[in-house]
């Protein structure tokens, strides 16, 4: 397997499908954040999360086709007005779902499966009937083109670089936002005792909309970074919200550094073997061993260790 | 003299003239169908301090639950210092005035110290934990930084009354505060919460199945059983053999 390549062409191979999977991990960092506040904090089964995903890519879509016909001028920016408006867009999509379906349920979280389950089929069904069932590419901005030589074997693309700055900030402003702020105070206590959280002032109403907000919003920017590595259709989400469930369980549910550490390793593990096995094999081999470490420790890479 | 008060009676007496700042009236409340709280006339005034006492599975929680919004209100009224606050949703309720210790805590254990009493702060805008509340339980300003689970039983009831008390409230609803805390803890307790009262002038109503505690602290006491007020009598002037007879199993 590894003997026809020679050293220096493995540590490059080693490199650039390391690589492949940083870029990879930043998408599943994007989307598992998401999942992470809504699943891991509010405890909220989101099957539909890869539909918002999916929102943010079709935002994104729509944003470069507007601008290239419009605002010729603005091209090379339009990406970062498309990934604000596939926040914005999720993340009211997502308060609107809190609304209607959502908290009715916080009592009853397998009928959440159930019924956000429904909520993606009707997604999907709705995005192929608006934006037709083929899947759509995004046109990229010059700059985010092609890639920067580091050695005479080793290449890096520049938009997977793009993607984990968009990565590295997105998830620094969530720590902030959850760690730092009152709102992500307000948030904890809610989702640590509801009752209590609302006999000592805390709005739970408001604090429970907002956050599904927050989480759908970031799944957008997910979706909005998922267009500069792969294309996007209506089942596009389905094909990763597995993946993005895996992580945060592996992970542990209420810890944002084991999300984030579980996605490095699923996703290091997933492009390195990919490059040697074939695909499934190398998805067989990470599921096994995901499935293996949690039944050491079945409560995911990262605990808090407080008495309850 | 012993005033043992008829379920049915209007406002139970206090002091003339004095607006009450915790007016309960003809309250019921039910889980469910099954009512637990038949009536309650309640009414506490400004700086006051009541204990009520019952033995387990008379309506003190639930009563408690029904003052904070947790358990609805079936018919009757709540007023806080005038306004009616029985429909209102329970941070509304802190809004008005209305604070609440709850039996067995509940602070937010993942949470430092800081941040559970700074959740308490949600509805005054304030954005720094007021300094008195660390002079007044200086063990907070020393563990600030701990994760709140990790503090011992007597350290989570005192971050519990901070966490209520940084809502600037007008009535502070603890139930039985003493429940797994050990004798000197309780003494202490005692003292702060008498503090406290003296300090902010703001009404306390306690429930609790420890006699002595009560006697300690309240102003009143008044007795709840199968959810009705059955006994009721000013500190100076009660029968401790008599309470004992309705706390004995």
């Amino acid at each position: 397997m590894l003997g026809d390549y020679s050293l220096t062409d493995l540590s490059s191979i080693f490199v650039m499908q390391g690589f492949a999977g940083l870029i990879l991990f930043s998408v599943y960092t994007l989307m598992a954040l998401g999942l992470a506040i809504i699943f891991g904090q509010m405890g909220v089964i989101n099957m539909a999360h890869g539909e918002f995903m999916i929102l943010g890519a079709y935002m994104t879509y729509l944003c470069s086709g507007f601008f290239q016909t419009h605002l010729p001028a603005l091209f090379p920016a339009y990406f970062f007005v498309a990934m604000a408006l596939a926040f914005l867009a999720s993340g009211a999509l997502g308060m609107l779902v809190e609304w209607a379906l959502i908290r009715h349920l916080y009592k009853r979280p397998l009928d959440t499966l159930l019924a956000t389950w429904g909520l993606s089929l009707i997604l999907q069904q709705a995005y192929r009937t608006i934006f037709g069932p083929r899947e759509v590419g995004v046109e990229l901005p010059a700059w985010l083109i092609g890639s920067v030589q580091v050695t005479d074997t080793i290449e890096i693309p520049i938009n997977g670089m793009f993607v984990m700055a968009v990565t590295l900030l997105i998830t620094a402003g969530v720590a902030l936002l959850m760690y730092r702020s009152r709102f992500g105070a307000q948030v904890r206590a809610v989702v640590q005792n509801r009752p209590m959280a609302g006999a000592v002032g805390i709005d739970t109403e408001k604090v429970d909309r907002l956050t599904f907000g927050l989480g759908c919003g970031i799944a957008g920017i997910a979706g909005s970074a998922f267009t500069m590595v792969g294309s996007t259709g209506p089942t596009s989400g389905q094909l990763y919200i597995v993946d993005t469930f895996l992580i945060v369980v592996f992970g542990g549910a209420a810890s944002l550094l084991g999300t984030i550490a579980s996605a490095f390793s699923i996703s290091q593990t997933q492009s390195t073997l990919e490059f040697f096995l074939s695909g499934s094999t190398a998805k067989v081999i990470t599921l096994l061993s995901v499935v293996g470490i949690l039944m050491l420790r079945p409560q995911g890479l990262f605990t808090l260790k407080v008495r309850r | 003299m012993l005033q043992t008060a008829p379920t049915s009676s209007a406002v139970p007496p206090i002091q003339a003239g004095v607006e009450p700042m915790l007016a309960i009236r003809d309250l019921h409340a039910a889980y469910g169908q099954s009512e637990v709280l038949h009536g309650l006339d309640i009414a506490v005034a400004p700086g006051e301090i009541v204990a009520v006492m019952g033995r387990n599975g008379m309506g003190k929680t639930t009563l408690m639950k029904t003052l904070m919004g947790i358990v609805p209100v079936k018919s009757g009224s709540i007023r806080v210092d005038g306004v009616e606050v029985g429909g209102l949703k329970s941070h509304q309720r802190v809004a008005r005035g209305l604070a609440y210790v709850p039996q067995g805590r509940m602070i937010f254990s993942a949470m430092t110290v800081q941040e559970n009493i700074e959740t308490g702060l949600t509805v005054t805008n304030e954005r720094r934990v007021p300094g008195e509340l660390y002079e007044m339980f200086p063990v907070l300003l020393e563990m600030k930084g701990r994760r709140g689970g990790n503090l011992s039983g007597g350290q989570q009831q005192q971050l519990a009354i901070a966490r209520a008390l940084a809502s600037r409230p007008k009535v502070l609803l603890l139930d039985e505060p003493t429940e797994g805390i050990q004798p000197s803890i309780i003494r202490e307790m005692g003292r702060t919460l008498k503090a406290i009262r003296d300090a902010g002038g703001l009404s306390i109503v306690v429930s609790e199945q420890v006699l002595s505690f009560a006697l300690d602290v309240a102003d009143r006491v008044l007795v709840i059983e199968n959810g009705a007020i059955v006994h009721e009598a000013a500190r100076a002037e009660i029968d401790e053999a008599q309470v004992a007879r309705f706390l004995s199993v």
